[in-house]
Protein backbone atom coordinates (compact mmCIF):
# COMPACT_ATOMS: atom_id res chain seq x y z
CA UNK A 1 0.00 0.00 0.00
CA UNK A 2 1.28 3.41 -0.91
CA UNK A 3 2.12 5.79 1.92
CA UNK A 4 0.59 8.85 0.26
CA UNK A 5 -1.97 8.46 -2.47
CA UNK A 6 -3.82 11.02 -4.59
CA UNK A 7 -6.63 9.61 -6.70
CA UNK A 8 -8.07 11.73 -9.52
CA UNK A 9 -7.69 14.82 -7.38
CA UNK A 10 -9.14 18.07 -8.67
CA UNK A 11 -9.36 21.42 -6.96
CA UNK A 12 -11.18 24.60 -7.92
CA UNK A 13 -10.94 28.00 -6.28
CA UNK A 14 -13.84 30.38 -6.21
CA UNK A 15 -13.63 34.14 -6.06
CA UNK A 16 -16.59 36.48 -6.67
CA UNK A 17 -15.15 37.22 -10.11
CA UNK A 18 -14.36 33.76 -11.35
CA UNK A 19 -13.85 30.10 -10.85
CA UNK A 20 -10.30 28.85 -11.20
CA UNK A 21 -9.50 25.25 -11.79
CA UNK A 22 -6.12 24.83 -10.13
CA UNK A 23 -5.63 21.07 -10.28
CA UNK A 24 -7.15 18.45 -12.55
CA UNK A 25 -6.83 14.67 -12.46
CA UNK A 26 -3.77 14.50 -10.26
CA UNK A 27 -2.74 10.93 -9.56
CA UNK A 28 0.20 10.30 -7.35
CA UNK A 29 1.54 7.50 -5.24
CA UNK A 30 4.46 7.90 -2.88
CA UNK A 31 6.10 5.06 -0.99
CA UNK A 32 7.32 5.13 2.61
CA UNK A 33 10.74 6.73 2.96
CA UNK A 34 10.67 8.16 -0.55
CA UNK A 35 11.83 11.69 -1.34
CA UNK A 36 9.76 13.42 -4.03
CA UNK A 37 10.37 16.81 -5.61
CA UNK A 38 7.71 18.73 -7.45
CA UNK A 39 8.67 21.38 -9.98
CA UNK A 40 6.57 23.41 -12.36
CA UNK A 41 5.87 26.89 -13.68
CA UNK A 42 5.03 29.44 -10.99
CA UNK A 43 1.39 29.52 -10.02
CA UNK A 44 0.80 25.95 -11.14
CA UNK A 45 -0.51 24.83 -7.79
CA UNK A 46 2.54 23.09 -6.35
CA UNK A 47 1.90 24.50 -2.89
CA UNK A 48 -1.79 23.73 -3.24
CA UNK A 49 -0.84 20.11 -3.71
CA UNK A 50 1.02 20.15 -0.40
CA UNK A 51 -1.94 21.78 1.33
CA UNK A 52 -4.09 18.92 0.07
CA UNK A 53 -1.73 16.29 1.44
CA UNK A 54 -1.53 18.09 4.79
CA UNK A 55 -5.31 18.20 5.05
CA UNK A 56 -5.51 21.98 5.28
CA UNK A 57 -7.41 22.01 1.99
CA UNK A 58 -9.99 19.50 0.86
CA UNK A 59 -10.06 18.46 -2.80
CA UNK A 60 -13.19 19.33 -4.77
CA UNK A 61 -12.81 16.05 -6.65
CA UNK A 62 -11.14 12.74 -5.91
CA UNK A 63 -9.45 11.89 -2.63
CA UNK A 64 -6.17 12.03 -0.75
CA UNK A 65 -5.14 9.05 1.34
CA UNK A 66 -2.36 8.55 3.84
CA UNK A 67 -1.72 4.89 4.72
CA UNK A 68 -5.00 4.09 3.03
CA UNK A 69 -7.03 6.44 5.18
CA UNK A 70 -8.78 9.41 3.59
CA UNK A 71 -7.37 12.73 4.83
CA UNK A 72 -9.83 15.07 6.51
CA UNK A 73 -8.32 17.97 8.38
CA UNK A 74 -4.70 18.47 9.50
CA UNK A 75 -3.13 15.08 10.06
CA UNK A 76 -0.74 14.16 12.84
CA UNK A 77 1.26 12.12 10.39
CA UNK A 78 2.23 15.23 8.45
CA UNK A 79 4.75 17.94 9.26
CA UNK A 80 5.00 21.16 7.27
CA UNK A 81 8.10 23.23 6.63
CA UNK A 82 7.50 26.62 5.08
CA UNK A 83 9.61 29.11 3.17
CA UNK A 84 9.86 31.33 6.22
CA UNK A 85 10.86 29.71 9.49
CA UNK A 86 8.25 31.64 11.53
CA UNK A 87 10.03 31.10 14.79
CA UNK A 88 8.20 33.01 17.51
CA UNK A 89 10.36 35.85 18.81
CA UNK A 90 8.69 35.67 22.20
CA UNK A 91 9.88 32.11 22.77
CA UNK A 92 13.43 30.82 23.06
CA UNK A 93 14.66 28.10 20.72
CA UNK A 94 13.63 25.22 22.96
CA UNK A 95 10.12 26.57 23.50
CA UNK A 96 9.78 27.18 19.78
CA UNK A 97 10.60 23.53 19.22
CA UNK A 98 7.76 22.53 21.54
CA UNK A 99 5.08 24.51 19.67
CA UNK A 100 3.83 21.53 17.66
CA UNK A 101 3.93 19.20 20.63
CA UNK A 102 2.06 21.77 22.71
CA UNK A 103 -0.70 22.18 20.11
CA UNK A 104 -1.09 18.43 19.82
CA UNK A 105 -0.99 18.04 23.58
CA UNK A 106 1.84 15.53 23.43
CA UNK A 107 3.82 14.53 26.50
CA UNK A 108 5.87 17.63 27.27
CA UNK A 109 8.80 15.94 28.99
CA UNK A 110 9.21 13.49 26.16
CA UNK A 111 8.97 16.24 23.53
CA UNK A 112 11.53 18.27 25.44
CA UNK A 113 13.95 15.36 25.60
CA UNK A 114 13.51 14.77 21.90
CA UNK A 115 13.98 18.47 21.09
CA UNK A 116 17.20 18.69 23.10
CA UNK A 117 18.52 15.48 21.58
CA UNK A 118 17.84 16.70 18.03
CA UNK A 119 19.39 20.10 18.77
CA UNK A 120 22.51 18.41 20.06
CA UNK A 121 22.65 16.01 17.16
CA UNK A 122 22.27 18.64 14.47
CA UNK A 123 24.82 21.09 15.77
CA UNK A 124 22.65 23.49 17.72
CA UNK A 125 23.37 22.05 21.16
CA UNK A 126 24.27 25.32 22.87
CA UNK A 127 21.35 27.31 21.56
CA UNK A 128 18.35 25.93 23.46
CA UNK A 129 17.84 29.07 25.51
CA UNK A 130 18.83 31.57 22.83
CA UNK A 131 16.27 33.84 21.23
CA UNK A 132 15.54 33.24 17.54
CA UNK A 133 16.94 36.70 16.78
CA UNK A 134 20.39 35.48 17.79
CA UNK A 135 20.50 32.77 15.09
CA UNK A 136 21.55 33.00 11.46
CA UNK A 137 19.08 32.32 8.65
CA UNK A 138 20.39 28.80 8.07
CA UNK A 139 20.28 27.97 11.79
CA UNK A 140 16.73 29.28 12.04
CA UNK A 141 15.61 27.05 9.18
CA UNK A 142 17.27 24.06 10.85
CA UNK A 143 15.40 24.90 14.06
CA UNK A 144 12.19 25.05 12.00
CA UNK A 145 12.90 21.56 10.67
CA UNK A 146 13.57 20.23 14.17
CA UNK A 147 10.32 21.86 15.34
CA UNK A 148 8.53 19.82 12.72
CA UNK A 149 10.38 16.64 13.73
CA UNK A 150 9.57 17.04 17.43
CA UNK A 151 5.89 16.61 16.56
CA UNK A 152 6.87 13.16 15.19
CA UNK A 153 5.37 13.17 11.69
CA UNK A 154 5.95 10.35 9.20
CA UNK A 155 5.71 12.70 6.26
CA UNK A 156 7.49 16.02 5.76
CA UNK A 157 6.10 18.57 3.34
CA UNK A 158 8.72 21.12 2.35
CA UNK A 159 7.34 24.23 0.68
CA UNK A 160 10.34 26.04 -0.82
CA UNK A 161 12.14 25.82 2.50
CA UNK A 162 15.41 27.26 1.21
CA UNK A 163 14.26 30.02 -1.08
CA UNK A 164 14.66 32.79 1.48
CA UNK A 165 18.32 31.92 2.06
CA UNK A 166 21.45 33.04 0.26
CA UNK A 167 22.94 30.63 -2.27
CA UNK A 168 25.79 29.33 -0.15
CA UNK A 169 23.62 28.67 2.90
CA UNK A 170 21.11 27.06 0.61
CA UNK A 171 23.53 24.49 -0.77
CA UNK A 172 24.86 23.64 2.66
CA UNK A 173 21.45 23.44 4.27
CA UNK A 174 19.94 21.27 1.54
CA UNK A 175 22.72 18.76 2.26
CA UNK A 176 21.97 18.86 5.95
CA UNK A 177 18.22 18.71 5.63
CA UNK A 178 18.56 15.79 3.26
CA UNK A 179 20.76 13.93 5.71
CA UNK A 180 18.41 14.65 8.60
CA UNK A 181 15.34 13.48 6.70
CA UNK A 182 17.05 10.28 5.54
CA UNK A 183 18.46 9.59 8.98
CA UNK A 184 15.05 10.02 10.58
CA UNK A 185 13.52 7.79 7.91
CA UNK A 186 10.83 10.28 6.88
CA UNK A 187 8.90 10.47 3.66
CA UNK A 188 9.38 13.88 2.08
CA UNK A 189 7.68 15.95 -0.58
CA UNK A 190 9.63 19.03 -1.65
CA UNK A 191 8.13 21.83 -3.68
CA UNK A 192 10.69 24.10 -5.30
CA UNK A 193 11.25 26.29 -8.30
CA UNK A 194 14.95 25.47 -8.21
CA UNK A 195 15.41 22.55 -10.56
CA UNK A 196 18.95 21.70 -9.40
CA UNK A 197 17.67 21.50 -5.84
CA UNK A 198 14.82 19.26 -6.94
CA UNK A 199 17.11 16.85 -8.79
CA UNK A 200 19.84 16.74 -6.18
CA UNK A 201 17.51 15.94 -3.29
CA UNK A 202 14.83 13.65 -4.65
CA UNK A 203 14.41 10.02 -5.67
CA UNK A 204 11.79 11.14 -8.17
CA UNK A 205 11.10 14.54 -9.72
CA UNK A 206 7.56 15.30 -10.80
CA UNK A 207 6.89 18.01 -13.33
CA UNK A 208 3.61 19.83 -13.19
CA UNK A 209 1.97 21.52 -16.15
CA UNK A 210 0.42 24.96 -16.22
CA UNK A 211 -3.14 25.50 -14.92
CA UNK A 212 -5.29 23.48 -14.68
CA UNK A 213 -2.26 21.54 -13.54
CA UNK A 214 -1.62 17.92 -13.53
CA UNK A 215 1.51 15.86 -13.22
CA UNK A 216 2.86 15.80 -16.74
CA UNK A 217 5.97 13.69 -16.20
CA UNK A 218 7.83 11.75 -13.54
CA UNK A 219 11.61 11.37 -13.67
CA UNK A 220 13.43 8.72 -11.73
CA UNK A 221 16.67 10.17 -10.42
CA UNK A 222 19.39 7.54 -10.53
CA UNK A 223 23.10 7.96 -10.95
CA UNK A 224 25.79 5.56 -12.05
CA UNK A 225 27.80 6.62 -9.02
CA UNK A 226 25.35 4.56 -6.94
CA UNK A 227 22.95 5.06 -4.06
CA UNK A 228 23.41 7.19 -0.98
CA UNK A 229 24.90 10.24 -2.62
CA UNK A 230 24.40 13.55 -0.84
CA UNK A 231 22.78 16.39 -2.80
CA UNK A 232 26.19 17.96 -3.15
CA UNK A 233 27.66 14.76 -4.63
CA UNK A 234 24.69 14.37 -6.95
CA UNK A 235 25.34 17.80 -8.36
CA UNK A 236 28.82 16.55 -9.37
CA UNK A 237 27.57 13.21 -10.72
CA UNK A 238 28.11 12.39 -14.39
CA UNK A 239 24.45 12.01 -15.32
CA UNK A 240 23.35 15.17 -13.55
CA UNK A 241 23.64 17.62 -16.42
CA UNK A 242 21.78 15.41 -18.84
CA UNK A 243 18.95 15.03 -16.39
CA UNK A 244 18.86 18.73 -15.68
CA UNK A 245 18.65 19.57 -19.37
CA UNK A 246 15.91 17.04 -20.07
CA UNK A 247 13.65 18.33 -17.30
CA UNK A 248 14.55 21.93 -18.05
CA UNK A 249 13.41 21.50 -21.62
CA UNK A 250 10.13 20.07 -20.46
CA UNK A 251 9.56 22.92 -18.04
CA UNK A 252 10.41 25.41 -20.74
CA UNK A 253 7.60 24.07 -22.87
CA UNK A 254 5.11 24.64 -20.06
CA UNK A 255 6.34 28.13 -19.48
CA UNK A 256 6.19 29.01 -23.15
CA UNK A 257 2.74 27.57 -23.58
CA UNK A 258 1.68 29.39 -20.41
CA UNK A 259 2.73 32.69 -21.94
CA UNK B 1 41.38 50.51 22.88
CA UNK B 2 39.22 53.09 21.18
CA UNK B 3 40.84 55.53 18.79
CA UNK B 4 41.16 59.22 19.72
CA UNK B 5 38.79 60.05 16.87
CA UNK B 6 36.12 57.80 18.33
CA UNK B 7 36.62 59.32 21.77
CA UNK B 8 36.21 62.77 20.29
CA UNK B 9 33.00 61.62 18.63
CA UNK B 10 31.69 60.31 21.97
CA UNK B 11 32.60 63.55 23.75
CA UNK B 12 30.80 65.54 21.08
CA UNK B 13 27.71 63.36 21.38
CA UNK B 14 27.65 63.78 25.14
CA UNK B 15 28.09 67.52 24.87
CA UNK B 16 25.23 67.80 22.41
CA UNK B 17 23.00 65.77 24.69
CA UNK B 18 23.80 68.02 27.63
CA UNK B 19 23.10 71.08 25.52
CA UNK B 20 19.63 69.79 24.62
CA UNK B 21 18.86 69.07 28.27
CA UNK B 22 20.06 72.49 29.41
CA UNK B 23 18.12 74.24 26.66
CA UNK B 24 14.95 72.43 27.66
CA UNK B 25 15.40 73.65 31.21
CA UNK B 26 16.18 77.14 29.97
CA UNK B 27 12.93 77.28 28.01
CA UNK B 28 10.94 76.44 31.14
CA UNK B 29 12.84 78.95 33.28
CA UNK B 30 12.50 81.68 30.66
CA UNK B 31 8.78 81.01 30.31
CA UNK B 32 8.19 81.15 34.06
CA UNK B 33 10.48 84.20 34.43
CA UNK B 34 8.78 86.24 31.72
CA UNK B 35 5.40 85.28 33.11
CA UNK B 36 6.38 86.28 36.65
CA UNK B 37 7.88 89.65 35.75
CA UNK B 38 5.28 90.52 33.16
CA UNK B 39 2.62 90.05 35.84
CA UNK B 40 4.64 91.93 38.48
CA UNK B 41 5.38 94.90 36.25
CA UNK B 42 1.79 95.11 35.08
CA UNK B 43 2.32 94.14 31.45
CA UNK B 44 -0.36 91.51 31.92
CA UNK B 45 -3.19 91.39 34.44
CA UNK B 46 -2.32 88.89 37.23
CA UNK B 47 -6.04 88.54 37.94
CA UNK B 48 -6.36 86.82 34.57
CA UNK B 49 -3.01 85.08 34.33
CA UNK B 50 -1.92 84.59 37.93
CA UNK B 51 1.86 84.27 38.28
CA UNK B 52 4.38 81.52 39.08
CA UNK B 53 5.31 82.68 42.58
CA UNK B 54 1.64 82.82 43.50
CA UNK B 55 1.18 79.37 42.02
CA UNK B 56 4.02 78.03 44.12
CA UNK B 57 2.71 79.39 47.39
CA UNK B 58 -0.82 78.36 46.53
CA UNK B 59 0.45 74.91 45.63
CA UNK B 60 2.07 74.62 49.05
CA UNK B 61 -1.12 75.72 50.69
CA UNK B 62 -3.36 73.47 48.65
CA UNK B 63 -1.09 70.50 48.99
CA UNK B 64 -0.67 70.68 52.76
CA UNK B 65 -3.91 72.18 53.93
CA UNK B 66 -6.25 71.77 51.04
CA UNK B 67 -7.05 68.61 49.15
CA UNK B 68 -4.94 68.99 46.05
CA UNK B 69 -3.24 65.65 46.45
CA UNK B 70 -6.53 63.92 47.15
CA UNK B 71 -8.04 65.41 43.99
CA UNK B 72 -4.99 64.39 41.98
CA UNK B 73 -5.17 60.88 43.39
CA UNK B 74 -8.85 60.64 42.47
CA UNK B 75 -8.25 61.72 38.88
CA UNK B 76 -5.25 59.38 38.63
CA UNK B 77 -7.23 56.44 39.96
CA UNK B 78 -10.16 57.11 37.66
CA UNK B 79 -7.78 57.26 34.71
CA UNK B 80 -6.13 53.99 35.69
CA UNK B 81 -9.46 52.21 36.07
CA UNK B 82 -10.62 53.68 32.76
CA UNK B 83 -7.50 52.45 30.96
CA UNK B 84 -7.80 48.96 32.38
CA UNK B 85 -11.48 48.69 31.47
CA UNK B 86 -11.09 49.98 27.92
CA UNK B 87 -7.98 47.87 27.25
CA UNK B 88 -9.68 44.72 28.50
CA UNK B 89 -13.01 45.40 26.83
CA UNK B 90 -11.44 46.70 23.61
CA UNK B 91 -9.10 43.71 23.32
CA UNK B 92 -12.01 41.40 24.01
CA UNK B 93 -14.07 42.95 21.24
CA UNK B 94 -11.11 42.92 18.82
CA UNK B 95 -10.64 39.21 19.58
CA UNK B 96 -14.34 38.70 18.90
CA UNK B 97 -13.99 40.43 15.54
CA UNK B 98 -11.01 38.24 14.68
CA UNK B 99 -12.88 35.13 15.76
CA UNK B 100 -15.94 35.89 13.69
CA UNK B 101 -15.29 37.55 10.36
CA UNK B 102 -19.05 37.73 9.97
CA UNK B 103 -19.50 39.79 13.14
CA UNK B 104 -16.66 42.12 12.19
CA UNK B 105 -18.15 42.65 8.71
CA UNK B 106 -21.58 43.35 10.19
CA UNK B 107 -20.36 45.72 12.88
CA UNK B 108 -17.63 47.54 10.93
CA UNK B 109 -19.75 50.57 9.85
CA UNK B 110 -21.00 51.02 13.41
CA UNK B 111 -17.46 51.09 14.75
CA UNK B 112 -16.51 53.69 12.15
CA UNK B 113 -19.46 55.91 13.05
CA UNK B 114 -18.89 55.54 16.79
CA UNK B 115 -15.25 56.44 16.26
CA UNK B 116 -16.20 59.66 14.48
CA UNK B 117 -18.89 60.62 16.99
CA UNK B 118 -17.72 63.26 19.50
CA UNK B 119 -17.96 61.35 22.75
CA UNK B 120 -18.63 64.47 24.87
CA UNK B 121 -22.08 64.49 23.33
CA UNK B 122 -22.79 61.33 25.31
CA UNK B 123 -22.11 63.12 28.61
CA UNK B 124 -25.72 63.73 29.65
CA UNK B 125 -26.65 60.14 28.82
CA UNK B 126 -23.86 58.76 31.00
CA UNK B 127 -24.82 61.16 33.77
CA UNK B 128 -28.42 60.00 33.79
CA UNK B 129 -27.66 56.31 33.36
CA UNK B 130 -24.61 55.93 35.57
CA UNK B 131 -24.87 58.76 38.13
CA UNK B 132 -22.27 61.40 38.90
CA UNK B 133 -19.59 58.96 40.05
CA UNK B 134 -19.65 56.27 37.41
CA UNK B 135 -20.41 58.54 34.49
CA UNK B 136 -16.74 59.56 34.63
CA UNK B 137 -15.70 55.98 33.88
CA UNK B 138 -18.33 55.89 31.17
CA UNK B 139 -16.82 58.92 29.49
CA UNK B 140 -13.24 57.67 29.90
CA UNK B 141 -14.05 54.29 28.37
CA UNK B 142 -16.22 55.79 25.61
CA UNK B 143 -13.34 57.94 24.43
CA UNK B 144 -10.63 55.28 24.46
CA UNK B 145 -12.35 51.99 23.67
CA UNK B 146 -12.99 52.47 19.96
CA UNK B 147 -9.38 53.41 19.31
CA UNK B 148 -8.34 50.38 21.35
CA UNK B 149 -10.48 48.08 19.22
CA UNK B 150 -9.18 49.56 15.98
CA UNK B 151 -5.52 49.51 17.01
CA UNK B 152 -5.54 46.01 18.48
CA UNK B 153 -7.43 44.71 15.46
CA UNK B 154 -4.95 46.22 13.04
CA UNK B 155 -2.20 44.65 15.16
CA UNK B 156 -3.83 41.26 14.67
CA UNK B 157 -3.98 41.91 10.96
CA UNK B 158 -0.24 42.64 10.84
CA UNK B 159 0.54 39.13 12.03
CA UNK B 160 1.51 37.17 8.98
CA UNK B 161 -1.01 34.73 7.60
CA UNK B 162 1.68 32.11 7.16
CA UNK B 163 2.43 32.15 10.88
CA UNK B 164 -1.15 31.07 11.39
CA UNK B 165 -0.78 28.58 8.55
CA UNK B 166 2.08 27.02 10.45
CA UNK B 167 -0.18 26.75 13.50
CA UNK B 168 -2.91 25.27 11.34
CA UNK B 169 -0.54 22.67 9.93
CA UNK B 170 -0.09 21.39 13.48
CA UNK B 171 -3.87 21.26 13.78
CA UNK B 172 -4.15 24.24 16.14
CA UNK B 173 -7.60 25.37 17.26
CA UNK B 174 -8.58 29.04 17.08
CA UNK B 175 -8.14 29.30 20.82
CA UNK B 176 -4.58 27.99 20.56
CA UNK B 177 -3.80 30.42 17.74
CA UNK B 178 -5.07 33.24 19.91
CA UNK B 179 -3.13 32.21 22.99
CA UNK B 180 0.10 31.11 21.33
CA UNK B 181 0.42 33.59 18.45
CA UNK B 182 -2.04 36.48 18.33
CA UNK B 183 -1.77 37.71 21.90
CA UNK B 184 2.01 37.39 22.38
CA UNK B 185 2.71 38.77 18.90
CA UNK B 186 0.49 41.76 19.65
CA UNK B 187 2.37 42.92 22.71
CA UNK B 188 4.08 45.79 20.85
CA UNK B 189 0.65 46.86 19.61
CA UNK B 190 -0.79 46.67 23.11
CA UNK B 191 1.96 48.98 24.32
CA UNK B 192 1.36 51.42 21.46
CA UNK B 193 -2.37 51.36 22.22
CA UNK B 194 -1.64 51.95 25.89
CA UNK B 195 0.42 55.02 25.01
CA UNK B 196 -2.45 56.51 23.04
CA UNK B 197 -4.93 55.49 25.73
CA UNK B 198 -3.12 57.25 28.56
CA UNK B 199 -3.80 60.57 26.86
CA UNK B 200 -7.30 59.75 25.65
CA UNK B 201 -8.51 58.29 28.93
CA UNK B 202 -7.24 61.32 30.81
CA UNK B 203 -9.21 63.52 28.42
CA UNK B 204 -12.29 61.42 29.09
CA UNK B 205 -11.86 61.54 32.86
CA UNK B 206 -11.36 65.30 32.97
CA UNK B 207 -14.30 65.79 30.66
CA UNK B 208 -16.40 63.56 32.88
CA UNK B 209 -15.31 65.55 35.90
CA UNK B 210 -16.17 68.81 34.14
CA UNK B 211 -19.67 67.55 33.55
CA UNK B 212 -20.63 65.93 36.78
CA UNK B 213 -18.17 65.25 39.55
CA UNK B 214 -17.58 66.59 43.04
CA UNK B 215 -13.89 65.74 43.14
CA UNK B 216 -10.83 65.40 40.95
CA UNK B 217 -8.65 67.86 39.06
CA UNK B 218 -11.31 68.47 36.44
CA UNK B 219 -13.68 69.49 39.20
CA UNK B 220 -11.05 71.81 40.71
CA UNK B 221 -10.46 73.48 37.36
CA UNK B 222 -14.16 74.09 36.76
CA UNK B 223 -14.63 75.26 40.34
CA UNK B 224 -11.61 77.58 40.13
CA UNK B 225 -12.99 79.06 36.93
CA UNK B 226 -16.39 79.66 38.44
CA UNK B 227 -15.02 81.52 41.47
CA UNK B 228 -12.46 83.32 39.30
CA UNK B 229 -9.45 81.82 41.07
CA UNK B 230 -6.97 81.55 38.22
CA UNK B 231 -4.27 80.36 40.61
CA UNK B 232 -6.33 77.32 41.52
CA UNK B 233 -7.02 76.63 37.84
CA UNK B 234 -3.36 76.86 36.91
CA UNK B 235 -2.14 74.74 39.81
CA UNK B 236 -4.66 72.06 38.85
CA UNK B 237 -3.53 72.18 35.23
CA UNK B 238 0.09 71.84 36.33
CA UNK B 239 -0.85 68.79 38.40
CA UNK B 240 -2.66 67.36 35.41
CA UNK B 241 0.46 67.77 33.29
CA UNK B 242 2.49 66.05 36.00
CA UNK B 243 -0.01 63.22 36.21
CA UNK B 244 0.02 62.58 32.46
CA UNK B 245 3.83 62.64 32.44
CA UNK B 246 3.80 60.10 35.28
CA UNK B 247 1.38 57.78 33.49
CA UNK B 248 3.31 58.06 30.26
CA UNK B 249 6.51 57.22 32.11
CA UNK B 250 4.84 54.17 33.63
CA UNK B 251 3.88 52.91 30.17
CA UNK B 252 7.46 53.40 29.01
CA UNK B 253 8.73 51.30 31.90
CA UNK B 254 6.16 48.64 31.00
CA UNK B 255 7.39 48.71 27.42
CA UNK B 256 10.96 48.19 28.53
CA UNK B 257 9.97 45.23 30.68
CA UNK B 258 7.90 43.69 27.89
CA UNK B 259 10.71 44.10 25.41
CA UNK B 260 13.16 42.42 27.72
CA UNK B 261 10.76 39.59 28.46
CA UNK B 262 9.65 38.92 24.89
CA UNK B 263 12.82 39.75 22.93
CA UNK B 264 10.91 41.95 20.53
CA UNK B 265 13.37 43.84 18.43
CA UNK B 266 13.15 47.43 17.37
Amino acid sequence: MAHIELNDVGLSYFTPKQETEALRDVNLSIGRGEFISIVGPSGCGKSTLLSLVSGMLAPTKGNVRIDGEAVSGPSRKVGYMLQHDHLFEWRNVLNNLLVGAEIRRMDRERAKRKALELLERYGLGGFASHGPGQLSGGMRQRVALIRTLVAEPDILLLDEPFSALDYQTRLKLSDEVYRIIKEQGKTAVLVTHDLSEAISMADRVMVMSKRPSTISAVHEIRFEEGEGLSPWQKRQASGYNGMFNAIWKELEEHVVSAV
Amino acid sequence: MSSPLYERYLRLQKRRQRLVLLSRLAVLVAFLGIWEFAARWGWIDPMLTSRPSLLASSFRELAFEGNLLRHTWITGWETLVGIVISMALGTGIAVGFWWSTFASKVLEPYVVVLNALPKVALGPIFYIWLGDRYSIYGMAVAISIIVTIIMVESGFREISKTKLKLMESFGATRGQMLRMVLLPASIPYFIATLKVNVGLTLVGVVMGEFLSSKAGLGYLIIYGGQVFQMTLVMVSIAMLALLSALLYGAVNVLELLARRRYHHEG
